[in-house]
């Protein structure tokens, strides 16, 4: 048995590149390559039984100097086990591009869509990657360390 | 036999909101209707995005409390706590125990205020105004309750890193009674009213209906997951502050529908209410803490004293704080809140009258200075009124939250209401969305 994420890491040594359970946060760092195929087995795989995505969002490591810049998180939450993991995939700014999770949770759509308005990570694959909390003019993601928190942008009237 | 000829099939888009009278928050629906039949819908949300993130990430972890506040300005105690229990969690802090009770007690006062209004509302939204009126009555008393504790109604801003702002009033545990026996009354009379009302369960029965395994892909939580028959509850599955000590039951659904999702909701306000009641019955009242025993005196004199510039006095004493920092004495700081000087804000009476609690002001409060939690990340869930309502933070080690993250429970279910609605009729909109309780402030952030 062991620990959640060391059982993680012992299925897929390669794929991960760093773990911890800080304060009890049992957490993966994964390779975005392998990224599909783990979480459809930490979804599907009774030993994991992930049937939720909890949460997903994104950290901007900009002023902490991170390389690569982004870290997508995920919070995967199982209700027969009742335990719960963090996965993260680190992304560059430059090749800002998740693949999507919608096929494995349909929430993933509207989170994904909320993580690529404030931050600026496309999801490949996604059905349908608008805009979610800003308007569709909006320019830029407001949750990236280099966007002005005092920033104003014109506000927009109706189209015609 | 003849072969039928095809109806032309012309659907019609129809747009709800973003202002609507039964619309609870700004929100947007486009429904495309076939009759009245709803073929498809877009959900539009952020009409009130207020970037609570990107705030969080510009003052320190205190500063962050008041924004909680306006997340679920319905329940916004539980708000608070979740907040709270994650920063604490980064520094590996633990209240004390009268603290964890207090939070308790308030957090189960909120549930039942966010379940009346829900109720309520939906109820009005279907004709049936009496039962809003009752319910918005019995609402009321609890506000009243609760700005005797708190000082507000609505934005609290009640606890604090470490503990809760001030202690609870002296005939509190009397009163909550009181209050809690009239809510019941109500409840029993909505009941009365209502469950068995041909036109409201008409109106409610199969419709809004959410399979299981729906509401697990969708992540959704709360009294809507549990309407499906799934009994998860964060207060049960991962208990927090004392929710262990206390014996109360998680009702569940069947159908999935608006229904049993009014069902459940009415059932939780019970529940709520034996744990605020088996609270106050363990309430630990305790000695006050030995070093400052004899040693406390009322906050009001000790302002005054201070301005005299009487100060000699003064050393060694602590102040006893109340809501509305009149110092009417009531209680004493130590009791509610953890004794880490490097979380713990100290009563405002302290700053203005000791050298020593203005410096401790002083270092928790300016920019620069603040309270430092450890570097690291946390996730932390409270069970919301609307679901598992969590908070995840990113320390970096100085004074300012390095991103704050709230998992915003209705948030999940509006992704969801885009299936739910589908193949039900127009006027069905009303009560699912209804049953949904969206709240602006906690969906757009």
């Amino acid at each position: 048995m062991g620990n959640l994420h060391d059982r993680v890491k012992e299925r897929w040594p390669h794929a991960v590149l760093e773990l911890h359970d800080d304060r009890g946060d049992e957490t993966v760092v994964l390779m975005r390559d392998d990224f599909t195929v783990i979480m459809k087995a930490l979804k599907e795989d009774p030993e994991f039984d992930f049937q939720m995505l909890m949460d997903l969002t994104a950290v901007d490591g900009k002023d902490l100097g991170w390389k690569p810049r982004f870290e997508v998180v995920y919070h995967l939450y199982s209700l027969s086990k009742n335990h719960r993991l963090r996965v993260k995939v680190r992304v560059n700014e430059r090749d800002a591009l998740m693949p999507t999770a919608t096929t494995l949770w349909a929430i993933a759509d509207w989170f994904e869509r909320e993580v690529w308005d404030m931050f600026g990570i496309r999801f490949e694959g996604h059905p349908d990657l608008r805009r979610i909390l800003m308007y569709d003019e909006f320019v830029g993601h407001p949750l990236r360390k280099d966007y002005p928190h005092n920033k104003r942008q014109p506000l927009i009237g109706p189209k015609n | 036999m003849p072969e039928l000829k095809k109806t032309r099939k012309e659907s019609m888009l129809l747009n709800i909101g973003p202002t609507h009278p039964a619309m609870h928050g700004i929100v947007r629906i486009i429904a495309e209707l076939d009759g009245e039949e709803v073929v498809d819908t877009d959900v539009e949300i952020g009409y009130l995005h207020r970037a609570f993130e990107k705030h969080a990430e510009q003052d320190g972890y205190l500063q962050v409390i008041p924004y909680t506040d306006r997340l679920n300005y319905v329940s916004p105690l539980i708000n608070n706590t979740g907040y709270c229990l994650a920063v604490e969690k980064l520094f590996g802090l633990e209240t004390t125990e009268r603290a964890k009770y207090i939070r308790v007690i308030m957090n189960e006062l909120s549930r039942v205020t966010d379940h009346l209004t829900c109720v309520g509302a939906s109820a009005m939204e279907l004709g049936a105004f009496t039962v809003f009126l009752y319910m918005i009555k019995a609402r009321e008393m609890i506000y009243q309750l609760i700005e005797e504790v708190t000082g507000a109604r609505l934005t609290i801003s009640y606890t604090r890193i470490g503990g809760v702002k001030a202690d609870l009033p002296p005939d509190f545990a009397s009163k909550c009674r009181e209050i809690l026996g009239e809510c019941r009354g109500v409840l029993k009379e909505v009941d009365q009213l209502v469950t068995r009302n041909r036109i409201f369960v008409d109106r409610l029965k199969d419709i809004g209906v959410i399979s299981q395994a729906d509401a697990v892909a969708y992540g959704i939580t709360g009294p809507f997951l549990r309407s499906t028959g799934i009994d998860y509850d964060v207060r049960r599955a991962a208990p927090y502050l004392v929710y262990d000590h206390f014996d109360f039951e998680i009702p569940v659904g069947e159908h999935g529908d608006n229904f049993d999702r009014y069902l459940v909701r009415m059932d939780e306000m019970e529940q709520s209410m034996r744990i605020v009641e088996q609270a106050l019955d363990k309430i630990p009242g305790g000695p006050v803490l030995l070093d400052t025993q004899g040693n406390e005196i009322s906050a009001a004199d000790m302002v005054d004293e201070a301005k005299m510039g009487r100060v000699t006095g003064l050393c060694g004493k602590s102040a006893s704080t109340d809501p509305t920092l009149e110092g009417s004495g009531r209680g004493i700081y130590e009791k509610i809140e953890s004794g880490n000087k490097e979380a713990m804000m100290p009563p405002k009476e302290m700053t203005y009258s000791s050298i020593e609690g203005l410096m401790n002001h002083f270092k928790t409060v300016m920019v620069g200075h603040g309270i430092r939690p450890p570097k690291g990340e946390v996730y932390f869930p409270v069970e919301g009124a609307n679901g598992e309502l969590g908070f995840y933070i990113v320390s970096d080690g100085t004074d300012r939250p390095y991103r704050v993250r709230v998992r915003p429970p209705c948030f999940v279910i509006m992704a969801a209401l885009s299936k739910i609605l589908k193949g039900d009729t127009l006027a069905d909109i009303v009560p699912t969305f209804g049953s949904v309780n969206m709240i602006g402030g906690e969906l757009d952030r």
